[in-house]
């Protein structure tokens, strides 16, 4: 540590590397959870690297480091802690949700308004409706698009900015 | 999937890459002493335009008169002691607890003067009109002294910045309310009391809440 006080990176990188070990016995001897233990790892590597002004070498480097991996730990619970109780970890229950809303007569309806908007969209003067494919069904930026259609970009926002209009007039207001 | 091996390997690559020679933090008694010394030359200056000598005739007028100065001086160094502990990240929060027995010493002392003062005459009575003055004072020695301790903490890393702040913030007002003796000859009464406790409480609060999270924001 005193040599990367003084700027030797190799052996700083090789300190670093010497320490990850030790800070995961740290987490796991303070209960965090395996998925977590990297977490506390590279938050104690990041503080050491912020901190490491701060370490004297008249003092134990294990110390040292292990308070910081123990307080780094100690948030890693306390973060954990507040996450459960907004959330839930409970990937089979979510796997197995049934979605309200997918029933066979809604999906039939979804096609119906798919093609309810395509057709709209086939009614469109030219220049919008490729404003439309470009930047809509093509997810292009407006620079992409301009250079597939070869018109300026400014051009094509008014254009997009029409056809939504055209649309929401003519789908009735809905989305 | 990235593995997490790799993820530990690229980190360190980029901390190293990252890494600049570092000037090794001074001891944090040598950095108190300077706290101190500056705050000794802040009352050398003070000293200079009040009368020291009245001073030390009114604090030996009873033990409690001197006691509570001595409380709050030492609460001072060992408030200033605990910040700079704190402000090291291997360092305890325990070391929060140093400066409770000069409080509590400072605390009833101050208590027995007002007792003292409210059951006797007073010998050196305050006129009205000058609790607000103490109230200033306190609040406007407290915060040039907070802002020179909050940056000399700031070149540690405190893993507690609230705790370490309130107690930087402790050093600070007691100090203030130490040099309030040299600009404030009269004796200890309630009011007078409340006043120094609540501008020791804003001072500390202050600290607590604006010093915090510079130190907070430094340590994210």
């Amino acid at each position: 540590m005193v040599a990367a006080q003084a700027g030797d990176r190799a052996a700083y990188e090789t300190l670093l590397r010497d320490c990850i070990p030790f800070i995961k016995r740290v987490a796991r001897g303070q209960g965090i959870r395996p998925d977590l233990i990297d977490d506390v790892v590279q938050e104690t590597l990041l503080t050491v690297h912020r901190a490491r002004q701060t370490y004297d070498p008249n003092r134990s480097f294990t110390a040292w480091l292990g308070t910081i991996a123990r307080r780094r730990a100690i948030d890693g619970l306390r973060r954990v802690g507040r996450t459960r109780t907004r959330e839930v970890y409970a990937p089979l229950a979510y796997e197995n949700h049934s979605d309200p809303s997918g029933s066979p007569d809604e999906a039939v309806f979804d096609i119906g308004h798919t093609e309810v908007l395509r057709s709209a969209i086939d009614k469109l003067s030219v220049r919008q409706r490729e404003a439309v494919e470009h930047l809509a069904l093509q997810s292009q930026s407006l620079a992409q698009a301009a250079t597939a259609t070869g018109r300026s970009t400014g051009s094509l926002r008014v254009d997009w900015h029409r056809a939504l209009k055209t649309l929401y007039a003519r789908l009735g207001g809905k989305d | 999937m990235i593995h997490s091996d790799d993820l530990d390997d690229r980190l360190v690559q980029a901390l190293g890459a990252d890494l600049t020679p570092v000037r090794r933090l001074a001891p944090p008694g040598l950095r108190v002493l300077m706290w101190l010394a500056i705050l000794g030359a802040v009352a050398l200056a003070l000293a200079m335009v009040s009368d020291v000598g009245a001073m030390i005739r009114r604090l030996m007028v009873a033990p409690d008169m001197w006691l509570a100065v001595m409380g709050s001086m030492l609460t001072a160094v060992l408030a200033a002691a605990a910040a700079f502990q704190l402000s090291l990240p291997d360092r305890k929060a325990t070391w929060a607890l140093l400066p409770l027995p000069a409080l509590v010493l400072w605390i009833s002392a101050s208590g027995i003067g007002c007792l003292r003062a409210w059951s006797v005459a007073e010998a050196y009575p305050m006129p009205p009109g000058q609790t607000e003055h103490c109230l200033f004072f306190i609040l406007g020695v407290s915060l040039p002294l907070s802002l020179l301790l909050i940056v000399m903490l700031r070149r540690g890393f405190s893993l507690h910045p609230n705790l370490t702040a309130i107690t930087g913030g402790l050093a600070c007002a007691s100090a203030a309310a130490t040099l309030l003796n040299l600009i404030h000859p009269y004796d200890a009464a309630a009011a007078d009391l409340a006043i120094h406790a609540f501008a020791v409480v804003i001072a500390i609060l202050a600290n607590a809440l604006f010093g915090g999270r510079i130190l907070m924001s430094d340590t994210r």
